[in-house]
């Protein structure tokens, strides 16, 4: 990073500080936020206090919503112009495990489906 | 001849056309951003691995075969342990890696101590947790759901094991070599490997176990 | 024997005597190849300059090199099969047992695809992409040379299994269930798995390695935009190796536990499910086709604008087909298991994206076509196979596209229409973009061309031998042939079946042809030799520089100034670059990729035979010495100017 000049911006490492922005105040308020979306997420499914076919849902935004804060506040990748490649890598990869995931779930849902469940087909 | 090549990592040559080096009119990025674009590429295409395994998961988790099913097994007062665990190593991995930026080694040391010992627990616990499994007759033989069960948190497991060996690995490199650039850079992709198991271990709670127990 | 695991002296088949005699043949090959190098003294010499080198060059090089005698092997066995079904009707056995056959034509499409495919366009890749960029190497040189030697320790690993043991009965993805343990109980299909687990890794790594190179690494001034095509391509192909090689790790790694394990993931019983592998597998396997087949697109586009003496038509619609079929690639892997029972809104839904890919394909096809309109042509032998391209990919797209109407697919699937479809497209496009990238850059990479008229009469030869050996099979699926057997009772079917084969006989003329052609041309390199560094008047970096490039490349890193770099500077449309020389820094070599490979073929072969204790030696061996290059790898070597100025002296 000693390389930089003027206020040019330098592509920027991932997870890779710039200079002064390593504070442990970052990771702090990290821990933070994600020790609650944590915390909820269990309390969540042991509680009862939410309308139970809502959970599934809320668990997978604060998962999501957890993923972002780790991205964010420890592997300080933001939307800044020295981080596209970065981000534009993350949401290739992104859109990959979405595609990946996605369509097997939809492929093997369907295959299911249409085929004579194993469990029926073990029965004499 | 000689056989040996030019390293065009040391560019600079930035001088004069407005662009940064690596955006195009800068020429080559430097080594440390050449090092870290290279590694995060690396834990994008582990994270789609892992993608594969909890596709697998989720495919073959009702497939319990007459065995125990997910919400049976869990326990997940000790999976929050686990959690807590992960999430505060990810915390003192980052202020070792404050440490190591500032090389105060002493700290650094103390700091990667911190994440190792959570590192660890995290890893008897797991290992707890599994054996449970296996020798209550839920092994992963048992059925496809168990399958793809140990495979998922073992995955996530070698992979935590593999990077303590790699912290131990680093420390020892700090204590011998100091903090060379090349250590600093190989400190910076610990980091980042550090902080993607703790994402990737997100979504394996959140799928695996919270879904697991609701059944 | 618990020692040695499940290896014994039962392991090499005495008995089958086709594979002994090519053993002999091999083992006799290998030990005089081995004794002229100890003898001639060139073992130094091949140590300093290729084996530890890590130069993108020369690792480009044996990348191509490795390719080309694995093609040999691979079409070895296509030859007979092409020869044992020509007589295996009715009455007629042919001269393959069942056995062997099955072996011979899941060892065939492995081969083919893993390790004469893939390592030829890695290694064109490899050898052109930095010259292209303008910079002095990849971004990652020890690791790259790591790649290619992971990648060699897969080769070697499958060749043992024609020796010792046996290859995979299970047809080239080695589905399951007839791949788990209980149907295929021998060390076959693990062969297979660490083979391509061991190769893929390499691959893995080296599209990350091409990736951060050509994203981190470019000639100053070198954009996006100003980007050759041959880059861009290489760009999306990594990429997808980097997105779809983990899939197929993952996928393998189940399979390895199903059967070293005793997991239940597509078993038929405990709730395994098979058709899972083959969602999977596909995950990885349509990507792999893309993975192949953009990086000759992008030859192509480099040989056809060279030879037209114009700029590519319509450069950026090509970047953007290329991407659009990049993500695309990733939306259409069910059309490969359209029979498997998927409902109609699955069936259409990919069915539709398979038929949408083919349009920015067509783009690019009629992108070349309008290059070479009003251009100035000249048919040498790179050209030769381009022209050749054009039309027989094309006839290969449109019966992908017959192929990807489901209703049409459930007719033809498994057939030999299949077989010809696929060969079709990966001879038409991605073998010839093969030679054609081979004849291209050589004069590039060794200072002299490759004989002309041999060139030519491979062409001839190739592309004849190929109508006649696939059109027959696509005559063949429509009567209702499958694919993969070992006798069959039709004799209406058998004069295809010999025209095929004496398809497959002018195809070996060809690959002669070239053998013939790389004999002629190394005696007579002084007459062929290449001064100007630029044989072809080409268009883009790797040819500002002398054949063969010094190892630097380039003693000033060159400004890019638009897009066709070195014809804009012919034209004098871009200043010389006037900058002083400066000192170059360069890695040294590293035995870390040779030696590391050598234990993984330890670890690997232990694997496959179940040496327990030889896995956990051969696993430290690696650890120790993935240690002792974290702590000595040696730096790197700084060039002075005055030294610089002694070896460049042009500069």
């Amino acid at each position: 990073m000693s390389e930089q000049k003027g206020d040019r911006h330098l592509d920027h490492a991932p997870g890779g500080h710039k200079e002064g922005a390593a504070r442990f105040s970052t990771y702090a308020a990290g821990l933070g936020l994600a020790l609650l979306l944590t915390v909820a997420s269990f309390a969540l499914v042991g509680s009862g206090a939410v309308w139970a076919p809502a959970i599934p849902i809320l668990l997978a935004v604060l998962a999501v919503a957890q993923m972002g804060v780790h991205l964010v506040f420890f592997l300080h990748i933001t939307s800044g112009p020295e981080n596209t490649n970065n981000t534009l890598a993350l949401a290739f990869g992104v859109m990959i495990v979405v595609l990946t995931v996605g369509g097997t779930l939809w492929i093997m849902a369907h295959l299911d489906h249409n085929m004579m469940p194993m469990a029926a087909m073990a029965k004499p | 001849m000689s056989g040996e090549i030019a390293d065009p990592r040391h560019e600079d040559r930035s001088g004069g056309k407005g662009d940064p080096p690596g955006h195009g009119e800068g020429g080559p990025a430097p080594k440390q951003v050449t090092v870290a674009f290279g590694f995060w590429i690396f834990l994008l295409s582990d994270i789609i691995m892992f993608s594969g395994l909890f596709a697998s998961y989720a495919v073959l988790a009702p497939n319990t075969a007459g065995g125990p099913a997910g919400s049976e097994l869990f326990e997940l007062r000790l999976v929050f342990v686990e959690t807590l665990c992960l999430l505060f190593s990810s915390f003192t991995c980052g202020v070792m890696s404050i440490m190591a930026v500032k090389q105060r080694a002493g700290a650094t040391y103390l700091w990667a101590g911190l994440t190792a010992l959570l590192g660890l627990s995290f890893l008897a616990i797991e290992l707890y947790e599994l054996t449970h499994l296996v020798l209550e007759g839920a092994g992963p033989t048992r059925s496809a759901f168990l399958s793809a069960l140990f495979t998922l948190v073992g995955a996530h497991g070698l992979h935590v094991a593999a990077g303590l060996a790699w912290l131990t690995v680093m420390m020892g490199q700090v204590a011998t070599l100091g903090f060379t650039d090349a250590v600093q850079r190989r400190l910076l992709c610990f980091g980042l490997y550090w902080h993607a198991l703790d994402i990737i271990w997100v979504a394996l709670f959140t799928v695996v176990y919270l879904y697991g127990v609701m059944g | 024997m618990t020692l040695l695991g499940r290896l014994s002296w039962d392991a090499i088949p005495l008995h089958e005597p086709i594979v002994m005699v090519t053993a002999g043949v091999l083992f006799v090959v290998l030990l005089g190849t081995g004794a002229t190098v100890l003898l001639k003294g060139w073992l130094p010499y091949l140590w300093r300059e290729w084996i530890t080198s890590v130069d993108h060059k020369r690792i480009g090089v044996m990348y191509c090199l490795l390719a080309l005698v694995m093609l040999i092997r691979g079409f070895a066995d296509a030859l007979m099969m092409r020869s044992h079904q020509a007589m295996a009707v009715g009455a007629g056995k042919g001269f393959l047992p069942p056995d062997h056959y099955d072996q011979i034509f899941s060892a065939h499409g492995t081969i083919m695809i893993f390790f004469v495919a893939m390592p030829f366009m890695i290694g064109l890749m490899n050898f052109a992409v930095p010259l292209q960029l303008g910079v002095r190497d990849v971004a990652f040189p020890t690791l790259n040379s790591v790649s290619f030697w992971l990648t060699a320790t897969g080769v070697l690993l499958i060749n043992t299994s024609l020796v010792v043991g046996e290859f995979a009965r299970t047809g080239w993805l080695v589905y399951p269930p007839l791949s788990e343990r209980a149907f295929s109980p021998g060390v076959g299909v693990d062969y297979y798995l660490w083979a391509l687990q061991i190769s893929g890794a390499g691959t893995l790594l080296g599209g990350i390695n091409l990736v951060t190179t050509i994203l981190k690494m470019r000639a100053p001034g070198m954009r996006y935009t100003r980007m050759p095509i041959f880059c861009w391509t290489a760009l999306a192909s990594n990429l997808l190796i980097v997105a779809a090689f983990p899939i197929l790790t993952a996928t393998l790694a189940m399979l390895t536990l199903d059967r070293y394990l005793g997991f239940h993931f597509f078993t038929n019983e405990a709730g395994g499910n098979q058709m899972l592998f083959v969602n999977l597998i596909w995950a990885w396997g349509h990507p792999e086709v893309y993975i192949l087949v953009l990086p000759a697109f992008g030859v192509f586009s480099e040989v056809i604008a060279t030879f037209s003496g114009k700029p590519l038509f319509g450069y950026r619609s090509m970047v953007l087909a290329t991407l659009a079929i990049c993500i695309l690639s990733f939306m259409v892997w069910l059309h490969h298991f359209f029979t498997m029972g998927a409902g109609a809104d699955v069936n259409g839904v990919f069915g539709v994206m398979t038929m949408i890919i083919a349009v920015p394909t067509g783009v690019k096809v009629f992108n070349w076509l309008f290059t070479m309109y009003g251009g100035r042509l000249r048919f040498e032998v790179p050209m030769l196979w381009a022209v050749a391209f054009i039309p027989t990919f094309v006839v290969g797209g449109m019966t992908g596209v017959l192929l990807a109407v489901p209703p049409a697919d459930f007719v033809l699937h498994n057939s030999v229409f299949l077989v010809a479809h696929f060969h079709n497209v990966i001879i038409g496009g991605v073998l010839f973009a093969a030679f054609a990238g081979y004849t291209y850059w050589f004069p590039k990479a060794f200072g002299f061309r490759l004989h002309d008229g041999w060139g030519r009469a491979a062409v001839v030869l190739w592309v004849s031998g190929f109508y006649l050996a696939f059109m027959p099979l696509y005559a063949l699926g429509l009567m209702g042939m499958t694919r993969r057997l070992q006798h069959y009772d039709n004799p209406a079917w058998q004069p295809w079946l010999i025209a095929a084969w004496l398809g497959a006989l002018l195809i070996l003329g060809g690959i002669a042809s070239l053998a013939m052609q790389l004999y002629v041309s190394v005696r007579e390199r002084r007459s062929l030799a290449d001064e100007s560094g630029d044989p072809w008047d080409g268009r883009t970096l790797e040819w500002a520089t002398r054949s063969p490039p010094p190892p630097w490349n380039f003693a000033r890193l060159p400004q890019v100034e638009g897009r066709d770099a070195l014809a804009l500077m012919k034209r004098g449309e871009a200043e010389a670059t006037p900058d002083p020389l400066e000192p170059i820094e360069m890695p040294r070599n590293s035995a870390y990729g040779f030696v590391g490979a050598f234990f993984t073929y330890i670890t690997g072969f232990a694997l496959v035979w179940q040496i327990w204790w030889l896995v956990v030696l051969g696993l430290l061996a690696g650890f120790a010495t993935t240690l002792w290059i974290a702590w000595y790898q040696p730096g790197e070597r700084e060039i002075g100017v005055e030294e610089l100025r002694a070896l460049e002296p042009a500069a």
